[in-house]
Formats: C-alpha cells, structure tokens, sequence
C-alpha cells in the first residue's frame, strides 16, 4: 500500500523500432485496485506500451514505475543506472503478464507450468505454491487438468492456465496484452468471465483488448491510442459512448 | 454391404524380389570360404579385441561428453548478448570445421615437438610449476582432447539449431514470470530444444563412435588399429574386418535403441499421446491378430450391422 501514489505511472515514454516511431510520448495512470482498458487500431502501440511496462520492450525516453519503483532502473542523484537482469527479472516477477498466445510451457504439465515461476523465482516452497496453485487452476475452472499437458487443453482452457500462472505469483498488477484475440469466438466468453471477476475482486490491471462489451463491464478507466499517441481516456461512458475525438468515434463504431 | 480394401499386388513383387536377393546373399555367406567364418569366430571375443573394443567405447565416451559439454557453451556463448563471446565462439567453429580431424589429430599427437614442457604461472612472468607435455598428454589423451574439440564444434551447432527452433514466447513468458537466466536456459529452453538436437547429435555419436577408427594413425589401439594388427600377422583380412564391422554394427545398433527412447522421453507434451515403443506395436499387432482370427466366423456380419444403423 502506498497512500494514493499510482499503481502504474507511465511519464513521456517513447519507444521506435529502427524507423518506426511506436510510442511517441505517453503518459498514463493506473490507480491502485482500478481496471484500465486500452482500445486501438492495431500498430497503434498498445501492445509496446503494455510490454514496457514491465520492460520486455526497453524505452527509448520517459520512465516506468510499478508501485512506485523504477522499472529497469535505479536513481542516484542525478544519474540512472540499468539495474541488471537479474534485477530486472525480481522486478518482473511482481507483474504478471498474460500473452495474446498464451505461451505455455509445452514440455510442462498444467501444474508445472503454474508451480515453476513462484518457486524458482521467488524462491516460495514447492509445496505451498502447490496447493496455491491447485486453489487457482480451481478458480479457473481447469483444475481437472493439472496434470495434463497445455496441448491437450482447448485454447480457452490454456488462456485460464496462463492466468492461473501469472496470479500464482501473487502479483501487485497483471498485464494482459489481447487475452482473447487467438480465440475461437465461442471460447472468448470463458476467458472474460474469468478476467471480470479477477477485476471484480479488486486486482489492478491493465487490458489491451478489441472487446468493446468487457471494457464496458469492468474498466475504471478506458483509454484510447492511435499512432503512439493516447488520444483520450476516461470513464467508460464518457470514451465509448461520448467520444470527444473523431478518430475514437469511427473505430468504435467499426468494432461495434 | 462388404468393404473390398484395395489390393496391392505390386508390393508382393517387390517384397518376392527382395526376399530372392537376401537368400542368395545369406547363401553366399554361408558358403562362401572366403568369409572364412571359424577365424571370425576365433577373434571375435578374443580377449584383445576385447579390451581393444574398450578403447573406442572409451574415446566415444569421452569424445561425447567433453565434446557436447563444450558445445553448449559454446551454443550459449554464440546466442549471448555479448558480441566477444559471439566472435569467440563463431572463430571457435570456424576454426575446428576447417582443419580435417585427422590433421588435428595428428597436430595433438606432436604436440610435444611444438611444446617441449607446459608452464603455469604468471603470463609473461615467473613459472609456477612446469610439467612435461608429453606425461600431461598421453596419446590416448591427444586422440580425446582431438576428438572432443573438433566433435564441440559440430556439437555447438546442433545445439544451436535446437535452442533456436523454441519458439520466442517460451523465453518471453518465462523472461515475463521472472524466472532466473539460468533456469530459463536449462529448464524451459534446452528441454524443448531437445526434440531438434537429439536426432542430429545421435548421427554425431555414431559417426563418432565409427569415427574413432581414425585414431589408428596414432597407433592407439582401438578396434580398427587392433584388427589391423591380427590380420598384419596372420593374413586373415576379410574375417577380422567383419569382426570389426560385426561390432560397430553391435553398438550402434544399442545407441539407436537409446536413442528411440531417449527421443521418446522428450516428446512429453509435443504431442497429445506418445507414440507406442516397438515392443508395444508387437504386442498391439499379436493381439489384433487373434483377435482378427478369433473373429473371423462372424465377419461378415459386423460391416452389415453398420451400414443398417
């Protein structure tokens, strides 16, 4: 708890790879308990944003921080200092991050797959985090498949595990980056079940995603960017029903 | 209605003609003097081809594994960050695939014309201790050091083709969980690499394994140098190759074995059952047969039954 600072506080981030200015000066808030929903085209850099979040994508300019630290570096007066990986990945291992393909460790069972990370990671007893996890893979609805492998699971299924993973580190923030969008459209409404009471049971978050009617339901906050630029942001309401830009308005209706 | 399956008769030819050449050639073997089949028998099990066949167990053993040891360091050095280890380990590869084995070889063998005596100390400064390069290098020791450097550079490559068919998001996810560096490599990325690197550096065992009978040029007797030895004395060359060929055969036979096996491990979770061991398909294939033959009155029933529902 950290009396009133922001969860996520993200200042003047830029980010280009080679040519391709991605991120062109960001800032955005996420308050602590609150859900935060992206909309965008793609290429709009909502995805590079999410993932600097907790630094798989380096920025070029502007700073990160996560609860009030630093992501990926350290202040000393005047000067940043890079922390090392080892540090970066502490770092990250209070962060989830759910994956648009879910990446699942194919080689790993169910189990494996959400019981590795807080033990190598944070170092927590194998047998604690797996009774952790079995509570979890419960929570998910896919408990029955602890022990099977990720490719005999239905890709709604996988995406429940990839989220029972990422809450098994029992994280300040989880970062989902288009949870539904490798769906088949019939799975889409499992794996939103699942984030909307996650959201409900006050988790802080933030969702990139294309599901206007989810964003609708459980955002706090919706935010709208376009070419590298976030173009504006507000209570659902005011950005899907009352847009003040031209640009939201037309993809909204697009998506709708 | 029946089910005709379709017929193949061009298989039962090809499967006559084969079955012809294959008799013919067991004929040969069985009467021909030349093979000279009680010789083979005399040396097979000979107590010096024996432990002769110990040697080239030995340098495979010690080949693979300092070789494949090296080579995932030399993988790992290649797929850093860092651009000195990479030049390192690319000069490294380039060096070792362009001298030919047996020149190397041979290089270890006279290493001690080159080097008189080995010094460790400070560079440049005063020695340590000094040995003599000829008591450090045995030339049993020249032939693996020669082996498991030139095998480390084949190696570093197989290795490296492996880590780099995962797909990025296994490291990504586990870059994304926090998972320490080391873990990520040996725990999540190596496993997975496994299903690429395994059936090539099978081949690089064997063609190692068959390979050790370069180290006869250095006089270490290993299998081929010791049957050369037998038939140099008493002339016998076709029998005492075929002992020699009889136990390559032997043995690479057993790695193949491990090798199913060992790939069979490393399937877990590629694919959604493993495929049966050949042990499994004989008795799967047994039982079909009976069963088949157990059913066989009221066959003609059954499709009917499937066509009226």
């Amino acid at each position: 708890m950290n009396g009133g600072l922001p969860m996520v506080d993200v200042r003047g981030v830029h980010k280009s790879f080679g040519d391709l200015h991605v991120l062109r000066g960001v800032d955005l808030q996420v308050e602590q308990g609150s859900v935060m929903v992206i909309l965008g085209p793609s290429g709009s850099g909502k995805s590079t944003l999410l993932r600097s979040i907790n630094h798989l994508e380096k920025v070029d300019a502007g700073a990160v921080s996560v609860d009030g630290r630093l992501i990926g570096y350290r202040r000393r007066g005047n000067r940043l200092h890079e922390l090392t990986e080892r540090e970066i990945l502490h770092q990250r291992s209070e962060i989830g991050f759910v994956f648009q393909n879910f990446n699942l460790f194919g080689h790993l069972t169910v189990l494996q797959n959400v019981v590795e990370a807080p033990v190598s990671a944070q170092g927590r007893k194998r047998r604690d985090v797996e009774s952790l996890a079995m509570e979890l893979l419960e929570r998910v609805g896919v408990a029955e498949k602890a022990h099977d492998y990720p490719r005999r699971l239905s890709g709604g299924q996988q995406q429940r595990v990839a989220i029972a993973r990422a809450l098994a580190l029992q994280p300040k923030l989880i970062l989902f980056d288009e949870p539904t969008s490798a769906l088949d459209p019939e799975l889409v409404g499992e794996v939103l079940d699942v984030i909307v009471e996650l959201a409900h049971s006050g988790t802080t978050m933030v969702v990139v995603t294309h599901e206007i009617g989810f964003a609708r339901e459980v955002a706090d906050t919706v935010v709208f960017m376009d070419e590298g630029r976030i173009i504006e942001s507000g209570s659902p309401e005011q950005v899907l029903d009352n847009p003040s830009s031209e640009r939201t308005r037309s993809f909204i209706s697009r998506v709708l | 209605m029946r089910v005709v399956p379709v017929r193949h008769p061009w298989r039962w030819v090809g499967i006559a003609v084969v079955l012809v050449l294959a008799a013919q050639f067991a004929h040969g073997l069985a009467t021909n003097p030349g093979w000279d089949w009680p010789t083979f028998a005399k040396y097979f099990a000979a107590s010096s081809v024996i432990s002769a066949l110990g040697t080239t167990v030995k340098l495979t053993l010690y080949g693979t594994l300092l070789g494949f040891a090296l080579g995932i360091v030399l993988a790992a050095m290649r797929l850093s960050k860092s651009p000195f280890l990479q030049v390192v380990s690319f000069s490294y590869v380039w060096a070792f695939r362009s001298i030919p084995l047996i020149v190397q070889l041979l290089f270890w063998f006279n290493i001690a014309y080159l080097y008189q005596t080995l010094q460790f100390g400070v560079p440049f400064g005063p020695a340590l201790f000094t040995v003599n390069t000829n008591d450090l290098f045995g030339p049993l020791g020249a032939a693996v050091l020669g082996l498991a450097l030139h095998q480390a550079a084949y190696a570093a490559e197989i290795i490296r083709g492996g880590i780099l068919s995962v797909d990025a998001g296994q490291l990504e996810a586990a870059a994304a969980l926090g998972i320490p560096r080391r873990r990520q490599f040996f725990k999540i990325v190596i496993p997975q690499a496994m299903r690429g690197i395994l059936p090539n550096a099978a081949n690089e065992v064997i063609s190692l394994f068959k390979g050790t009978s370069i180290v006869s040029v250095m006089a270490i007797p290993e299998l081929f140098y010791q049957v050369q030895v037998i038939y140099g004395r008493n002339g016998r060359v076709v029998p005492l190759l075929m002992v020699a060929t009889v136990w390559y055969i032997v043995l690479t036979t057993l790695l193949s074995i491990v090798q199913y096996y060992v790939e069979r491990h490393y399937a877990k979770g590629s694919a959604r059952s493993l495929p049966p061991t050949p042990w499994q398909k004989i008795r799967r294939g047994w039982s079909r047969v009976r069963r088949a033959a157990a059913a066989t009155p009221s066959f003609a029933h059954a499709p009917e039954r499937g066509a009226a529902g």
